[in-house]
């Protein structure tokens, strides 16, 4: 029990991903010699992808440099829930299977908010006919948008917290146990949103007085994709850095994850800590499908889709890291998004294929460092 | 980090404790489930023989691997449908079919194909989560799960949306649809003997230094053994069980397509696997049958509470009692069972198995262990 809520070392240079990790000197242990001849076929691979990239980014840089600022602001998207993934993990081992379910929740809830408490008189079938079209349906300002937020994120984190107190926290130290209560509940949550919200893809409308798009040299990129959401990661990063490193709550939790009994002798109530760490990373996954709702859409499917991302992020990263955390974001939102362009060769369109690349990523990764980047033996 | 109590695995261990596959009575009662499945063949109607039974038989295969796993080597795999839906998948596109890209190879042929490629794909699924353990192992093998679900369901040429329908299927199980008899007999004859060979690995060498790897991996690691290597080739094994699963599920459906080996499919065997409680082998079709039970008849008797709980709502009350199972019994309806006739045994008095090592659950059912 001492995997830690650590931000990774040096969270900058490394930013590459997964091939990177290739170049590090610390191996596990006993296998220092053995890895030499993987390590020198991933450092070809990496290379191989590199110049692909380079050649097609030299042919378009315009295109390529939208793409990366996509993929780019997917990873933000990605970190900002999955952060909330391994925060839990981190801190109580518990792994929160109905995460993909509170980041959808929440998207739903402040769409339901929007539309309840904003919307013109005499829009209610205005919108259904204009759901997903866009336009048309309802413009929405600033204020429009951040109050429905605010309370869907509230509402996400309470529930959160209800989860914790009702099913899990009997069942501390059962890990496994507890996944399946989770997964129990994800599948009565989808089953109960699918009833509420029906099958078809809807969106939360971002406020009208943001601009359409921002232009980068030639490029152009979505002005919510790139500046709120992109910003929306950065911030929470830092402030989840700040919270764990540098405040008193941040060292009762690393304490905590340390050893919970000693922390409890010391007089702290270790509960409340915990119930304020499952508030604080349900809060993530909502304020997520908020965003998530606003940049792309809200429909079942998405639930199991970004608890697979944060998945898979938190595996490429290491359970419980922050900065693990972020670079396994960047890295599967680079690849998701290569890979939808790039993925050409000549007549060969192999698009289709690139999910078979974020299985390359985690197995390249975890070939390497089975316990992702910057896990730790628990 | 297994769920499966730990005494109580002991215990079913000590009663199964010869070097036989089963005990005399397991033998007996084996033998009393396979008459009891064959007239009941005779006795029910075509719609419950294939909706019900057949369905519970391969559905339960797919669990039962799944068991296998967690029982024995103490991984519990969220990746079995994926494995299934990869023997499938290649059969589908092997024979000749609607969609897909089907090669118009042979049935038996094809079947072979299948299980060799889902095998293949156990063989490197278990071989890159083999140094993971516990909950990370499940994470894994459910990422594996989904990527192989997304994988389908993206690339065209394989299966697309739609899936591959109206597949050719061999003589011997003929037409489902018409006469679902010869299918359920296959399904029958497949599952006993693939359950035998699970309970005979389970006593070879193979089989005992997993269980040791399970209880004391780095013991084992200490007296040499090559943990890795054990637990790559016991998830080949499990791969191995799950690809007749999946054979037998598009010979059941005629037909596969991405949305049948999804998440909720995944979760669905889960469920099955933990109804049947998660440390004995037969629990599988026990949480099958129950399964397809529900899935067949619940929907007459369930409540209509507005949009909450209907007939329309079956995952709700699937993800309802899983819930409970999960909280009030972990170990299943088998576990469940068997608490209650050791309560009674000790109630009258007769001796029964010392358990006093198992301090009781949280209502009751065996106490699940806890992590160290």
């Amino acid at each position: 029990m001492s995997e830690t809520v650590h931000s990774g070392p040096g969270g900058g240079p490394e930013a590459a991903g997964a091939p990177s990790a290739s170049a590090q000197p610390q191996s596990e242990p006993g296998g220092a010699g053995r890895w030499n001849a993987t390590r020198i076929a991933l450092v070809l691979i990496a290379v191989v992808v590199i110049v692909w990239i380079g050649i097609k980014a030299a042919g378009n840089l315009e295109q390529f440099v939208t793409v990366t600022l996509n993929g780019l602001s997917l990873s933000a998207l990605y970190f900002v829930v999955a952060s909330g993934f391994t925060l839990i993990f981190g801190l109580m081992r518990v792994v929160n299977m109905a995460h993909g379910t509170l980041y959808l929740l929440g998207g739903y809830l402040a769409l339901n908010f929007q539309q309840k408490l904003f919307q013109d008189d005499g829009g209610g079938l205005n919108l259904s006919l204009s759901a997903g079209g866009g336009g048309g349906g309802g413009e929405y300002n600033l204020i429009e948008w951040i109050i429905p937020l605010a309370m869907a994120v509230i509402i996400i984190g309470v529930l959160g917290i209800a989860i914790q107190q009702l099913f899990l926290r009997w069942n501390q130290g059962q890990d496994l146990r507890q996944a399946l209560i989770t997964i129990a509940i994800s599948v009565v949550a989808a089953d109960q949103m699918l009833a509420t919200y029906g099958g078809i893809a809807k969106d939360v409308k971002a406020p009208a007085s943001f601009p359409e798009s921002v232009h980068i040299g030639g490029s152009t990129v979505g002005f919510f994709r790139l500046v709120i959401v992109v910003g929306s990661a950065l911030v929470i990063g830092l402030g989840l850095w700040l919270l764990i490193k540098k405040t008193r709550y941040g060292k009762i939790v690393r304490a905590g994850v340390d050893d919970r009994d000693m922390v409890s002798a010391l007089g702290i109530n270790v509960q409340l800590v915990f119930a304020g760490a499952f508030f604080l990373g349900a809060m993530l996954a909502g304020y997520g499908g908020v965003l998530g709702g606003t940049m792309l859409s809200l429909q079942p499917g998405e639930d199991t889709s970004f608890l697979l991302n944060s998945l898979i992020v938190v595996i490429i990263g290491g359970m419980g890291s922050l900065g693990g955390a972020a670079i396994g974001a960047v890295a599967l939102g680079l690849v998701d998004a290569y890979a939808d362009v790039y993925l050409v060769f000549g007549d060969h369109d192999l698009t289709n294929y690139s999910i078979l690349l974020t299985f390359a990523l985690l197995v390249i990764v975890l070939a390497v460092r089975p316990l992702g980047l910057f896990g730790r033996p628990a | 980090m297994s769920l499966a109590p730990d005494a109580a695995t002991a215990e079913a261990e000590a009663r199964t404790a010869s070097h036989s596959t089963l005990t005399r009575n397991g033998w007996i009662s084996l033998g009393v489930v396979i008459v009891v499945a064959i007239l009941a063949s005779y006795v029910v109607s075509d719609f419950w023989l294939s909706q019900i039974l057949t369905k519970a038989l391969w559905i339960g295969l797919a669990a039962a691997s799944l068991i296998f796993l967690s029982a024995y080597a103490g991984m519990v795999s969220l990746g079995q449908v994926a494995i299934y839906g990869i023997a499938g998948m290649t059969y589908a596109n092997l024979v000749a079919a609607d969609g897909g890209n089907p090669a118009s190879w042979s049935p038996w042929l094809a079947v072979i194909g299948a299980i060799v490629a889902a095998t293949a794909a156990g063989l490197l699924f278990g071989f890159i989560a083999s140094r993971s353990e516990g909950i990370y192992f499940l994470m894994l093998t459910l990422a594996f799960s989904v990527l192989v679900y997304y994988f389908f369901s993206q690339v065209t040429q394989l299966a697309g949306f739609g899936g591959v329908n109206n597949l050719d299927l061999p003589g011997l199980v003929g037409d489902p649809g018409a006469d679902p008899a010869p299918l359920y007999f296959t399904s029958l004859v497949v599952c006993v003997a693939l359950y035998l060979w699970m309970r005979y690995v389970a006593r070879t060498p193979f089989g005992l230094s997993m269980q040791g790897l399970r209880d004391e991996p780095a013991r084992l690691r200490a007296l040499g053994f090559n943990v890795r290597l054990h637990r790559t080739l016991a998830f080949t094994f499990a791969a191995f069980i799950a690809a007749f699963a999946g054979i037998l599920a598009v010979w059941y459906n005629r037909r596969i397509s991405p949305g049948s080996i999804n998440l909720g499919q995944t979760i669905d065997v889960l469920i099955i696997a933990v109804i049947g409680g998660l440390y004995r082998i037969e629990g599988a079709w026990v949480g099958a049958l129950a399964f397809a039970l529900l899935d067949n008849y619940s929907r007459e008797w369930t409540p209509e509470i507005g949009n909450i709980l209907g007939p329309e709502r079956f995952n709700t009350l699937l993800g309802i009692i899983f819930l409970i199972i999960v909280l009030v019994s972990p170990g299943g309806l088998v576990g469940a069972w068997e608490s209650m006739v050791e309560r009674l045994r000790r109630r009258n008095g007769g001796g029964g198995a010392p358990r006093t090592t198992t301090t009781p659950g949280p209502e009751g059912g065996p106490a699940p262990t806890t992590v160290k």
